[in-house]
């Protein structure tokens, strides 16, 4: 097999390795922030529930949690399992995720000083308003470089569908290994793994400096 | 006309009796100013009379409004409406500005006016550029918090208290966190308000602008009014022991 037919069958997996990437973040990005909202509230039960959520995710292996979401529901209640890789995926990957932007959030937010709280309290801001307007534009750009090393970690953290049998890039490149014993695959791989982190690197340093206006 | 009527005002927090019995009125137009040592309760007076603490016992009441009052043994706060035309009644400048740093100053300025007060656009940024004339920053619209001296920003936070149209202003030692050189430009704009009858409460350690700007001086010392009256009486003959113990150190 030539190195371009092993590049041309892997970018074949690609879409796939962008569909997980995409789609977690989509889900996880807002799920992360109702998590940390729990996390912070003022009913104690509630508070230690996401605590124990938080823990536990970011406590075990993605891989394992891959394998509960998409097995969990045929051991337990004897539900089929369904041929469609990409929802346990996506729900994996997304509930392990919001764990880590969980806490990112809510260390962003404990860090805002109770002033802002207090002068937009004082003029007459609603706490929707407050949180929307002032507390949440700060926090984004506060906690901008730790969710850039998430999202690194994410594009490469995708090679973790093949527990799924799920036919992302790595996965394919790995076959071709197998079938053609070559070193190759894992090459064009990484190097694949490599462009896509530059774009994530390029895209979050441009909307850094889009928040550079104010200190 | 009586702006604000603080009565019989109690806070704790824990076992720490703050505020024990404060009752203070303020009439329009007038200026009163409050003084007393560190931790005698000055800022948690403020924060109840400004909604930002609950008080544990007395009542509240903007321009014959009542806005908490005690029932039963309980306090009760007014309804979510009346609240709403009562945190109109006033306005309050912080000791560190906390202005909105990703906010430029009009922004900072006109949002609360166009937002909460729903103002028609142009007529509030016509009052912000008012107002910023009148703080002698006019040019400075368009500029971020960070880019402004200490004193250009308690001045840009008082603009954006102004905006609003309250009856009356609190200020919580506006300029303490400010270098000496620039503590007189703000004392130099309260001035002007006052010499245009801003009803206004102002917790201050300038002995001097006190007893220059207030109408009413009010003398505290744990959790209690000691002294209180016309400005000269308490700061040049006070009568009571920890007044004059307290004022000898500004000597
Ligand atoms: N949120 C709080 N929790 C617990 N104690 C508080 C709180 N806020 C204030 N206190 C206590 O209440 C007392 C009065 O504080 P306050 O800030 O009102 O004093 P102050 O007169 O404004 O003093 P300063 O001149 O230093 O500003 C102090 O003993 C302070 O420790
Ligand atoms: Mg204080």
């Amino acid at each position: 097999m030539t190195i371009q037919a092993m590049i041309l069958k892997m970018s074949e997996g690609l879409g796939r390795t962008l569909s997980i990437f995409g789609l977690t973040l989509l889900f996880s990005l807002p799920l992360g922030l109702v998590v940390a909202f729990l996390r912070m509230s003022k009913i104690k039960p509630v508070r230690a529930i996401a605590k124990v959520y938080i823990s536990i995710l970011r406590g075990t292996p993605l891989m394992l949690q891959l394998l509960v979401v998409a097995y969990g529901p045929f051991y337990l209640f004897g539900m089929g399992v369904s041929r469609n890789k990409l929802v346990p995926i996506i729900i994996g990957f997304s509930l392990n995720y919001a764990a880590y932007f969980a806490e990112i959030y809510r260390g962003g937010i404990e860090s805002m000083s109770i002033g802002q709280y207090e002068a937009a309290a004082v003029l007459g801001y609603s706490r929707m308003q407050t949180f929307m307007r002032i507390i949440l534009p700060q926090v984004i750009k506060r906690i901008l470089p730790s969710v850039t090393n998430e999202v690194i970690t994410l594009v490469k953290d995708t090679s973790m569908a093949f527990t799924l049998a799920y036919q992302e890039m790595f996965s394919i490149g790995k076959q071709i290994a197998n079938s053609t014993t070559s070193f190759m695959p894992f090459v064009i791989a990484g190097v694949f793994y490599y462009i896509m982190n530059m774009v994530v690197a390029v895209g979050m340093s441009k909307i850094e400096n889009s928040m550079n206006y104010y200190r | 006309m009586n702006i604000l009527e603080i009565r019989h005002c109690r806070k704790r927090f824990d076992q720490n009796e703050v505020l024990k019995d404060i009752s203070l009125t303020v009439e329009q137009g007038k200026v009163v100013s409050i003084i007393g040592p560190s931790g005698s309760g000055k800022s948690t007076l403020l924060r109840c009379a400004t909604l930002l603490e609950k008080m544990d016992g007395g009542e509240l009441i903007y321009i014959g409004k009542k806005a908490v009052w005690e029932e039963n043994g309980r306090m009760v706060s007014a309804s979510a409406s009346d609240m709403k035309d009562i945190r109109g009644c006033f306005g309050l400048v912080f000791q560190n500005f906390n202005l909105f740093p990703h906010y430029s100053v009009m922004k900072n300025i006109t949002e609360a006016p166009i937002l909460i007060q729903k103002r028609e656009r142009d007529e509030v940024f016509e009052t912000a550029k008012t107002l910023l004339r009148k703080m002698g920053l006019e040019d400075r619209g368009d500029a971020y918090p960070y880019q402004l001296s200490g004193g250009q920003q308690q001045r840009v936070s008082i603009a954006r208290a102004l905006a609003l149209r309250p009856k009356m202003l609190f200020f919580d030692e506006p300029t303490s966190a400010l270098d000496p050189e620039l503590t007189g430009e703000i004392l130099k704009v309260i001035r002007d308000l006052a010499m245009e009858h801003m009803t206004m409460v102002i917790v201050t350690h300038e002995m001097a602008f006190a007893r220059d700007v207030s109408d009413h001086v009010i003398f505290m010392d744990e959790g209690v009014i000691v002294e209180e009256g016309a400005p000269n009486e308490i700061i040049n003959h006070p009568t009571q022991q920890r007044t004059i113990q307290f004022l000898s150190r500004f000597n």
